[in-house]
């Protein structure tokens, strides 16, 4: 199969600290991929290396065979490359219906029209209605963001990233924080994604990591540890040492 | 990727509230009635009507860079006097006509706006509030050393101005000025409440909200709010050029800090945000600053102070709509009986 995404030694320091290091990591076209490992292994960082939020101290990131390591981040959003956050990110003054409209204007091109009102735009309506039926936030998408109960807000952070129509989606620990009567609409709605959608999944939860992935890269400080298909890295004996033993004890 | 859904009646809702969002409710056009009812009610206060439809024309244009863009100004004068000092001095030296000048004084401002646009983008909120000042100071200072070409602090004398659309005088009472603002302003709130309904108003509310998010969305956040500051410049340079052109005359007052100072102080009156806020705050302080000032010529900045603290501190919307705040308070007694 084809890389869609695929880094080549990146690298990021921070001072003295190497929050990076050598990472060289492929996903195939329509991956379920996750990314694991401890706390402070550099998951974040390498998610922020890869969106564009940071520039690497060196090495290189290709998307779909270009490179797009110089790019900004709006850029790369542009290719494709669509990321959620692990703390909301979200436009506390807006509606989800015009948060997930914007997403959808920018996707469309539309962003810089400055005339026309944005519900004239049938393209942007039927999408943006789309997503809020898919994402069961029809019912508070008039309702102000800062109002939002926290798994709606949760939905709604990714409902944004999917209206970007995303060839690789990035998902930062979808279920940090949401509580147990409200996840299983996050992971139903992960699991209806499109299959053609690339996707990486940085996650602590290892039953989500589990059922949701084929596939699974281990980083331990901020280096490649292990890469394999599940059975093959819950079987290393390395990774559950250093990872999944902890995790049992913690 | 997007399946449309089975059922239309989820498009329909979406349509809807877009359309309820930009459609012109009554109030607005009531809103708009008031200064043309003002022409009949106050026939010989035009010349504070002039005064309030240029504030408020400024206040708009500070509106679209705070209220949507939220990017901080405490220099909004700049832009403001540019223009003002554009319109003199085009109709002193090169043409007269009121609405060639007005073009000139847009252009040249919305340039002014663009360049300096460049050091606004940067830093924090506490670095552009002292990039802005800084930049209408330096300004000011300029527009003082070069007497040959403004007058320095003399001030731009003998703008005299042709008749607007070579039909209407200019006359001593105000009416044409006023008319001829009050035109300016609505037009430019036209555009205004195109723009913030536009898929680029939108992004700019987003990128006011969380540039990171915006960005991550596609959003170019730079370019989007070079653009805004340059429209917001134009509008504040035409504000600048009407005072120049119906007073006929340009001083370094056009570019002095409490200009800036005061357009922040109308929008707080008025709330950012929703266009109107700055109409309404010009209205206000102006009417205020004439009340007050015929009361206590000396003392009135005493409470136009007071009434800043009131409003931020308590908060405009418990003092605009006071019931809510007294429903709030009951609503939090039911609880704390409860529990």
């Amino acid at each position: 199969m084809a890389a869609v995404l695929q880094t080549f030694a990146l690298n990021m320091h921070f001072g003295g600290i190497a929050a990076t290091q050598d990472v060289s990591f492929r996903l195939e076209r329509g991956a379920r991929h996750a990314l694991i490992g401890p706390n402070g292994a550099g998951k974040t960082t390498l998610i922020n290396l890869l969106t564009g939020v940071l520039a690497p101290s060196g090495g290189r990131i290709e998307l779909d065979g270009s490179d797009i390591t110089g790019l900004a981040p709006h850029q790369r959003v542009r290719h494709g490359l669509v990321r959620t956050f692990q703390i909301n990110q979200l436009f506390a003054e807006l509606t989800p219906l015009q948060s997930v409209a914007l997403a959808a204007c920018e996707r469309l091109r539309l962003g810089a029209r400055w005339w026309q009102a944005v519900g004239r735009h049938r393209a942007v309506v039927e999408h943006s209605a789309g997503i809020l039926e898919r994402l069961r936030l029809a019912d508070v998408m008039n309702k102000k963001t800062a109002l939002l109960p926290y798994g709606k807000r949760r939905l709604l952070e990714i409902a944004i990233a999917i209206a970007s129509e995303p060839k690789v989606l990035l998902l930062d620990e979808p279920v940090a924080g949401v509580p147990e009567g409200e996840r299983q609409e996050i992971l139903d709605t992960l699991a209806a994604l499109p299959a053609d959608v690339t996707v990486l999944l940085i996650e602590h939860d290892m039953d989500l990591v589990f059922s949701f992935a084929n596939r699974i890269s281990v980083l331990v400080n901020g280096a490649l540890y292990a890469e394999g298909t599940n059975e093959e890295v819950a079987r290393d004996e390395r990774v559950r040492a250093v990872y999944l033993g902890e995790a049992s004890h913690g | 990727m997007i399946t449309p859904p089975n059922h239309s009646a989820i498009i329909e809702a979406v349509a809807a509230s877009f359309t309820h969002a930009t459609r012109w409710r009554a109030l607005e056009a009531a809103f708009w009635l008031l200064p043309l009812a003002a022409v009949l009610v106050f026939p010989r206060h035009y010349l504070l009507l002039n005064e309030i439809a240029i504030l408020g024309l400024f206040a708009l244009s500070l509106d679209l860079v705070l209220g949507y863009a939220g990017i901080v100004s405490l220099g909004h004068a700049a832009l403001f006097g540019f223009g003002a000092y554009g319109a003199a001095l085009f109709a002193k030296h090169i043409h007269a006509d009121p609405l060639l000048g007005l073009a000139v004084a847009i252009a040249a401002a919305a340039a002014l706006g663009l360049v300096t646009s460049v050091l606004v983008l940067r830093g924090s909120d506490l670095t552009r509030l002292m990039v802005t000042l800084g930049i209408s100071l330096i300004l000011y200072e300029i527009a003082n050393q070069l007497r040959w070409l403004t007058g320095g602090a003399d001030g731009l004398q003998g703008v005299v101005m042709k008749p607007l659309l070579g039909a209407f005088e200019f006359d001593l009472s105000g009416r044409t000025a006023y008319l001829y603002s009050l035109v300016v302003l609505f037009a430019s709130f036209l555009v205004a409440r195109r723009v913030v309904h536009a898929p680029f108003g939108l992004s700019l509310q987003a990128l006011r909200d969380n540039r990171l998010r915006a960005s991550a969305v596609g959003v170019p956040v730079n370019f989007r709010l070079t653009a805004i500051y340059t429209l917001a410049a134009a509008m504040a340079g035409a504000a600048g050029a009407l005072l120049a052109q119906t007073t006929g005359f340009a001083s370094l007052d056009v570019l002095a800090f409490h200009r800036s100072a005061e357009v922040l102080l109308v929008l707080v009156i008025g709330g950012a945000g929703y266009l109107y806020g700055g109409l309404i705050g010009a209205a206000l302080f102006a009417l205020m600053h004439d009340r007050i000032s015929a009361l206590t010529p000396q003392y009135w900045q005493f409470w136009i102070g007071l009434i800043l603290v009131l409003i931020v501190l308590i908060g405009r919307e418990r003092l605009v709509r006071p019931w809510t705040w007294i429903a709030a308070a009951r609503a939090a007694q039911r609880t704390a009986r409860t529990r």
